[in-house]
């Protein structure tokens, strides 16, 4: 069972001679979620063997891909919480944490709107919350005053709670670039790579994988949705995570300017509400609805739910404009029983550190989840900094934000920036190949997207998918009949024009 | 890390950009910063040469056709099939070829065109930012711009059909040009959803390639495309049109397993769930509507109609903004590439004719719009084209002689039924049809004569008789 199969360490192995025992990681993170990434970018300031497994073929696949993207000012969150804490910090964090990154943040500002006089009273208990918690920033505002920071908000709306604080972020370029930072320093990143049966045995945790055995002195489970399958291999004190799924609308950036803030509801006996925010791309994100499901991987969405949000949404904004929807979407919450976030060690499996139930406002925590565990793990294997540290890849300036002087010169050294592959989101081909190309790069059509923007406009690929593949097969090296959608067998093509596709013949004989 | 962000840099090793041929490579030619150019075609399908060769021909000799893909044609290139040219040229041809009878009448006059070449901007005052990998990004001031970009397709997100996120879906434009230009078949058993013409057809090659196309599923009581599609496409070869009926889940997780599909109500649409049942397939394939695009119209403040979703133009073809002019698919979607060839003739000369007068003074704003008449959308009629008929500016030097030509789709299926047109309350034209259907363009040819009337106020289009289902 400890037959090391797994082929980088193989590699090291033969390195280091042929009698030494396989590499021992110092910490292993399971999960490549925004969480596991932060934690692995932090931990790669440590002088420490590190590797991260994540069983999808890219970063950020998970609940990390599909989520409203706010970074929440933290009134929210029960005083004393670790959700309160993480939250407030994380939100201070996170601006300069973007920008060492070179990803996108933007302090928009979020507000809660009341639409009765109650609603009113409820505000300014979450104001009084907000401050238990230590966010700056809050105040109350009346319906001229909240007319007047957004004209186009709904006339039914009384009053709001404006957070100074509140801002979005673009969660899936944010964790692919502390992967990228992570493996610049250092990390270990295993793709494709599940972990399944772990056992603790004399201190190292062994983890066995479909990748072969990975070994670590310190196990962190940064695992979404199946984090309790991960800590309940191990520990006595188990715990639940139940998929609660949030479902979502996107619009067009047409529609973009209508609204600077993000506009929540506040929430009533009817529910927690639909926000209506501003993306960081310039579209506009409605949603999300909350629903329990049994399934971790069921992201579908339902007519029921996207109607839903549409109705609620409807009080905050009432000219939903219905012709400029692009696409609809879902995520699903990592809520533990406990209601709040898991941290840190496992009281009784030395070692092991959870960051479970990590639901929102997760993504707003991350620096700060990072950072402590990070910290947690590296003393517990009694490592120090590194002395020196590669800053995070910058990748091309995207052609849509150059201006036209800087379009023309960088054409000029580099013809492939003069030729536009996306056109809805005027994505060059020179930010496809080094999309591909980059540390942690784009192996699949959505891995494209994610780094790029390419196929995420109006048109949703439509006219870029031929393009991107043939980028996707000449970068790679592989067939086009080979690339996946999302890894898998997520394939796009079946079969090449005017051959006969023996193998499908033969299944459909049999049934 | 250095050495692989150097990978990025290695020169592209692409095909020239202009295609070879007798055209003239006008790249050497245009140096920054600012080109001045009388006409400016952008895109370079059958809408824009059409719109360029007569251009030419009406006199025009500094104009220049720009086109973002590697060679011009546009959307015919990946027509393989045949149905088109029938009454331009009266036979059947297939989309490549009646292109390369374009492309050939651009080339024989020598007019400039530029491929591989985006038209990025384009403002009021008729200045084109234009980007391509051999020069750079550009500025081109033109006099006056005829828009040709043709149109793209919906998305699924567009429609929010519920379900899984997987591969396998995809709209049937792309999935044309994969199969015939690229060379790779994008599923084995297929389930297409929307009976427009280009769903049709690619059930059709589809099924040549040895895919299984098990459905063509359509919302509305009739199919969308054209009648000959239909039975060419669908019925010779048995696969079943489902009308009232349409997709409404989706199943898989990687790659698609199948679709949920149920039956309408004919007048609500609204889902019939009793009916739903699952088909299991591969691949869907979406034929739901195609799109003007018109995002760099909007950027140089030309007006769009609702019912379009192209630019509002009089019956010259020009926009609001003088100058500018729009024919061909970014104008309203047309069934017959001959029908775009004819209207986009009509806009390269008026277009000219423009350019003249203006050279001569004769145009003001003033004198534009001097007496427009709008062209109301009456019971039954959806989509007109033209919006507004622009009567008596022989000063202008805009008049043309011809016959005005009016375009619109009806709103359902009428059968011996008539189209009355009224110049306010009076019938001034009245033409029975046999049947009409949303999937072809009914068109009529006003004569200019009727309708020199200084009083007109507005001119209604509508159908006599009822629609009926299925
Ligand atoms: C609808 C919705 C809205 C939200 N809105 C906000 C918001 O506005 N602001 C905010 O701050 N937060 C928000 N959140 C919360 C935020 O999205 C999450 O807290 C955050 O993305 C969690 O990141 P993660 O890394 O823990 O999880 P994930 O992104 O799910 O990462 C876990 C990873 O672990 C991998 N994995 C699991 N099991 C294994 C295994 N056995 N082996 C290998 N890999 C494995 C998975 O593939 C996955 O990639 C929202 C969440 C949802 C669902
Ligand atoms: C599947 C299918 C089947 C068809 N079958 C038939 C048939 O059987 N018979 C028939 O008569 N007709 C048929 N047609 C219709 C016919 O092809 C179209 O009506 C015709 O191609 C429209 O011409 P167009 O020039 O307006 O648009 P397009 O052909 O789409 O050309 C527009 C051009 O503009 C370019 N462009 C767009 N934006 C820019 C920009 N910003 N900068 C530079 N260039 C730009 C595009 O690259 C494109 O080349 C079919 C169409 C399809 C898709």
């Amino acid at each position: 069972m400890n037959q090391i199969t797994n082929e980088p360490l193989d590699r090291q192995a033969d390195k280091t001679g042929q009698d030494k025992p396989p590499l021992l990681y110092d910490a292993c993170i399971i999960g490549g979620g925004v969480i596991g990434c932060s934690i692995a970018q932090a931990l790669s300031r440590y002088d420490m063997r590190i590797v991260l497994l994540e069983k999808n073929t890219d970063v950020s696949e998970g609940t990390t891909k599909a989520n409203s993207a706010i970074i929440h000012a933290g009134y929210d969150a029960k005083p004393g919480s670790e959700k309160a804490r993480t939250n407030v910090r994380g939100n201070r964090m996170f601006e300069a944490w973007c920008r060492e990154l070179h990803v996108p943040f933007k302090r928009n500002t979020s507000l809660v709107l009341a639409f009765s006089e109650d609603g009113i009273k409820g505000l300014a208990e979450l104001k009084k919350r907000g401050e238990a918690n230590g966010v700056e920033g809050l105040h109350l505002l009346d319906r001229s005053q909240l007319q007047q920071r957004e004209p186009h908000v709904s006339p039914a709306a009384h009053a709001a709670l404006l957070a100074e604080s509140g801002g979005i972020c673009c969660p899936y370029q944010l964790t692919i670039a502390l992967a990228s930072q992570a493996v610049q320093n250092g990390l270990d990143l295993k793709l494709s790579c599940r972990a399944g049966r772990i056992r603790r045995h004399q201190g190292v945790f062994e983890i066995e994988t479909s990748k072969g055995v990975v070994r670590s002195k310190v196990l962190i489970n940064a695992a979404g949705v199946y984090a309790d399958e991960i800590n309940n291999q191990l520990s006595t004190y188990t715990f639940k995570i139940t998929p609660r799924r949030g479902e979502y609308w996107l619009l067009d950036k047409s529609a973009s300017d209508v609204f600077k803030a993000t506009l929540f509801q506040l929430p009533t006996a009817m529910g927690k509400g639909i926000l209506v925010s501003p993306t960081v791309d310039g579209t506009l994100i409605l949603g999300p609805t909350a629903e329990d499901v049994t399934d971790k991987e069921d992201v579908r969405t339902t007519q029921e739910k996207l109607v839903e949000i549409l109705d609620t949404a409807s009080m905050s904004w009432a000219e939903i404009p219905r012709h400029q929807f692009i696409t609809a979407f879902s995520g699903l919450r990592a809520h533990a029983d406990s209601n709040d976030f898991i941290l840190g060690f496992s009281p009784d499996v030395p070692g092991l550190i959870n960051a479970a139930g990590i639901e929102s406002p997760g993504l707003t925590s991350a620096p700060a989840i990072g950072q402590e565990l990070a910290e947690m793990a590296a003393g517990f294997v009694q490592a120090g900094k590194k002395n020196s540290y590669q800053p995070a890849y910058q990748p091309a300036v995207p052609f849509r934000e150059m201006s036209h002087q800087q379009r023309h010169q960088a054409i000029l050294k580099n013809p492939q920036v003069g030729r536009i592959v996306c056109r809805c989101e005027q994505v060059s081909e020179a930010e496809i190949r080094d999309a591909i190309s980059r540390p942690v790069g784009a192996a699949t059509l959505d891995g494209i997207k994610r780094r790029t923007r390419a196929g995420m406009g109006r048109c949703q690929g439509g006219f870029c998918t031929p393009k991107v593949i043939s980028l996707l097969s000449d970068e790679l090296q592989v067939s086009p009949l080979a690339l996946t959608k999302a890894g898998g067998r997520s394939q796009i093509l079946t079969g090449r024009i005017g051959q006969i596709d023996l193998d499908h013949k033969e299944n459909t004989h049999h049934g | 890390m250095d050495e692989r962000k150097e990978t990025t840099q290695k020169p592209a090793a692409d095909t020239p950009c202009l295609a070879p041929g007798s055209g003239r490579d006008i790249e050497a030619e245009l140096q920054p910063p600012v080109d001045q150019v009388d006409l400016v075609v952008i895109g370079g399908g059958p809408a824009g040469l059409a719109a360029a060769v007569s251009a030419w021909d009406a006199g025009c000799r500094s104009l220049l056709i720009i086109e973002r893909d590697d060679r011009l044609g546009g959307i015919l290139n990946q027509c393989i099939h045949n149905g088109f040219g029938i009454f331009r040229f009266n036979e059947e041809l297939t989309g490549p070829e009646y292109a390369s009878r374009y492309i050939e009448e651009v080339k024989r006059r020598g007019i400039p065109y530029l491929c591989s070449t985006m038209a990025l901007e384009l403002t009021q005052d008729k200045r084109v930012i234009v980007v391509s990998p051999k020069i750079g990004l550009k500025q081109i001031q033109a006099g006056a711009v005829i828009l040709a970009m043709g149109c793209r397709e919906r998305p699924r997100g567009a429609l929010g059909i519920p379900g899984t996120r997987c591969a396998g879906i995809m709209t049937t434009g792309t999935a044309q040009r994969l199969s015939n230009l690229e060379g790779y078949m994008p599923g084995r058993r297929i389930v297409i959803l929307g009976s427009g013409d280009i769903g049709l057809i690619m059930a059709r090659r589809m099924t040549f390639e040895g895919a299984q196309v098990l459905a063509c599923l359509e919302i509305m009581p009739y199919s969308s495309g054209l009648t000959r599609n239909v039975v060419q496409c669908l019925q010779d070869f048995d696969i079943p049109l489902m009308l009232n009926h349409t997709v409404i889940d989706i199943h898989g997780k990687e790659r698609l397993e199948g679709v949920t599909i149920a039956g309408v109500n004919p007048d609500t649409r609204a889902v019939l769930p009793e009916t739903a049942r699952r088909i299991d397939c591969d691949t869907l394939l979406l034929s739901v509507g195609l799109i003007p695009e018109n995002e760099l119209s909007r950027q140089a403040g030309v007006t769009l109609a609702d019912s379009t979703r192209g630019p509002v133009v009089d019956q010259y073809l020009a926009t609001e903004i003088p100058g500018i002019y729009a024919c061909g698919n970014v104008l309203h979607v047309h069934d017959l590439v001959d029908e775009v060839s004819a209207e986009s003739h009509r806009a390269g000369q008026a277009a000219v004719r423009w350019l003249e007068a203006e050279k001569k003074g004769l145009i003001t704003r003033a004198v534009l719009k001097h007496h427009a008449v709008p062209v109301i959308e009456g019971k039954g009629v959806r989509g007109v084209v033209p919006q507004f008929i622009e009567i008596g500016q022989p000063d202008a030097g805009l008049d043309v002689k011809d016959k005005w030509r009016v375009g619109f789709r009806t709103d359902g299926v009428y059968k011996g039924g008539a189209v009355v047109v009224k110049a306010d309350q009076k019938q001034i034209l009245r033409q029975k049809k046999l049947i009409m259907t949303p999937g072809e363009m009914v068109l009529l040819d006003l004569d200019p004569a009727k309708l020199a009337d200084d009083a007109l106020k507005a001119l209604t289009i509508e159908i006599e008789g009822e629609a009926e289902h299925g």
